[in-house]
């Protein structure tokens, strides 16, 4: 009996202490990760920027078989499919989170939100191959493109993939508004189109904002799907008629030829180079994401 | 296997004691030792117990006849396991290199500086010519081009001929269909067709021209949109896109690919098809190479390629 009341005294202060040290040590590798990862990419990549020459680098040439390493094609090229899918996207998931939050009766929101989560868990492979087989045939004829292998078919594909992170995470937003703002709205005589519009959709602005922000890394870091859409032609989309040509993105590229580098080449380097340049570009807009929702929380009141 | 199924008994009894997770625990443990020691046994066949296994990567173009290859000779000879994947030929040819496969594929010869890794490495690769592979231009079957010369796919390549009227077929656009560039099947176009063979030439396809991660990519391209034109491996081309005959100039005749005027050298756009081994091939690797460069021959023909003489 002793024995067992020494044990029960001990136990509890025991296992905080380790279930604490657990939590913390995870929570901090998960950080520790991020930089090693970012470590390592600085390690093979940044061989790259000595090199090869800067004007090489900057050029519109990308032919990394023959030393020719011009990484504006592809960097435009990954911003151009991650804008316009965002243009795309942004409109039909507020919509969507605008109906499902304030419109839609209870029972149509309980069936509605679980499946669009389930949105989320299409394979990129299966939509890449949706987008070659059915929706490239289709802007081929219909727009009269050469081909239809376009930057357009790979913003189409990037905006359903981004449409469930952008309908949740603003829906969220949305949820977050208090219902006293929308009492007041309509008390005041507004309609309910109004109160929605004038009222609760400014009021979860900045909650939208980081549902788009997030959508956005999550567009610009995809790869299989828009390598097998938008036909890997590494060529400036600069022209009016660009978004209807293929183009070639960052990601696309470092898949498709990391597997024949010789590991240690330039090739290899810039490959790596384009993963930094990746990885920069979504940090910064992880941060624009993140410095949106501090912004929300020392405006408070809407918590 | 008596024993595991008491002890699964055992678990179930115990299960509802309070230590019934650890003993559940310790006897899953002891039930995985004895299971794993008593597999060889089950399967009581000393063959496999010896059996040796060939790694063989490398060239896309060469991997459905590596593994109609490897198949058939596990058929006789249930000794030997091989294991076939693909990647390209730069893949399969570094993975040589680093000594984690015993037989590389390849759709073309190593370059000097990838001999140049291999010796550092101490390794002397040994090359095998294993097959022949003609490299068809295809395009859609509605499109009224029959046939187009050398020098014609080149400038359509390039760039330089930019709408099919300007070879002899409709008003429309020129949608240029490739492999990506870690492909040797890539390279080989490249030089041969784009440089006509000329090796001071510096020509390079035009930047609008398609990058296909896959022949399957190419083919779905090629029979879907009546503007793109493609090239690939003979033993790729589906019955749905259609072939055009390549003349070598102006002067000389069209020739659609076949294994007959591969061998006859009248079909322009052939290669040779490698397997590297690291040093020269021993033991099973050596009886295979033999039984490729033999018999094996047989199965080249089946699959769209080109057997050696």
């Amino acid at each position: 009996m002793a024995e067992r009341d020494a044990s029960e005294n001990l136990n509890p202060r025991w296992t905080e202490f380790v279930v604490e040290a657990l939590i913390r040590l995870l929570g901090f590798s998960s950080i520790g990760f991020v930089a090693l990862i970012f470590l390592f990419l600085l390690r093979e990549g940044l061989p790259l920027f000595f090199e090869v020459p800067p004007g090489n680098l900057l050029g519109t040439r990308w032919y990394p078989t023959f030393d020719l390493f011009g990484t504006l094609p592809l960097a435009l090229g990954s911003i151009m499919v991650t804008v316009v899918a965002i243009l795309i996207a942004l409109p039909l998931g507020v919509a969507t989170a605008v109906f499902v939050r304030e419109v839609a009766p209870n029972w149509a929101r309980q069936v509605l939100k679980p499946l669009i989560e389930v949105l989320a868990g299409i394979p990129s492979v299966v939509l890449g191959f949706f987008g070659m087989t059915l929706i490239a045939p289709f802007i081929r004829e219909t727009l009269g493109a050469p081909t239809g292998l376009t930057a357009f078919t790979g913003a189409l594909i990037l905006a359903y993939m981004a449409l469930p992170t952008i309908i949740s995470v603003a829906e969220d937003a949305l949820d977050a508004v208090p219902k006293s703002y929308r009492d007041a709205g309509l008390a005041m005589g507004a309609t309910q189109w109004q109160t929605i519009w004038r009222v609760v959709v400014p009021a979860g602005r900045s909650g939208i904002l980081t549902a788009v922000m997030l959508g956005m890394g999550r567009a610009i870091g995809e790869t299989m799907a828009v390598m097998m859409v938008t036909g890997n032609a590494a060529r400036i989309p600069l022209s009016l008629d660009s978004l209807f040509r293929p183009v070639r993105t960052m990601t696309a590229t470092i898949a498709a030829e990391m597997g024949e580098v010789a590991q240690g080449g330039t090739h290899y380097h810039a490959l790596f180079g384009i993963g930094i340049i990746l990885f920069l570009l979504t940090f910064a807009i992880n941060l624009v994401a993140a410095a949106a929702i501090f912004q929300k929380r020392r405006r408070g009141g809407l918590r | 296997m008596k024993l595991a199924w008491l002890q699964l008994c055992c678990i179930r009894h115990r299960l509802h004691s309070s230590r019934g997770a650890l003993c559940l625990l310790a006897l899953g443990l002891v039930w995985l030792l004895v299971g794993c020691g008593a597999q060889p046994v089950s399967t009581s066949n000393p063959a496999a117990e010896a059996a040796q296994t060939i790694e063989n990567k490398g060239s896309d173009t060469l991997v459905n006849l590596a593994l109609a290859w490897a198949e058939t000779y596990m058929g006789f000879r249930p000794d030997v396991r091989i294991s076939v994947t693909g990647g390209g030929s730069g893949t399969g040819i570094a993975a040589m290199i680093n000594g984690t496969v015993d037989i590389a594929n390849a759709s073309r010869a190593m370059k000097p500086e990838e001999i140049a890794a291999a010796e550092a490495n101490g390794i002397s690769p040994v090359e095998f010519t294993v097959a022949r592979d003609a490299i068809a231009v295809v395009v859609h079957p509605s499109n009224p081009v029959d046939t187009l010369t050398l020098q014609q796919i080149s400038e359509i390549y390039t760039g330089n001929i930019a709408n099919w009227s300007q070879v002899g077929g409709e008003d429309r656009p020129i949608v240029l269909l490739s492999r990506e560039s870690n492909s040797g099947t890539y390279v080989y176009f490249l030089e041969n067709v784009i440089r006509l063979g000329n090796r001071e030439s510096e020509l390079l396809f035009t930047p609008d021209t398609l990058l296909m991660p896959s022949s399957e990519g190419i083919s779905t391209e090629a029979r879907q949109n009546p503007n793109g034109i493609g090239y690939d491996g003979l033993g790729y081309v589906t019955a749905d896109q259609k072939v055009v005959a390549v003349a070598r100039d102006a002067d000389a005749p069209y020739v659609l690919p076949s294994v007959e005027t591969v061998n006859d050298g009248s079909y322009p756009i052939a290669r040779p098809l490698y397997m590297y081994t690291a040093g020269e091939p021993a033991d099973q690797a050596k009886e295979y190479l033999d039984w490729v460069l033999g018999d094996g021959q047989s199965l080249v023909s089946e699959l769209g390629f080109v057997p050696l003489q």
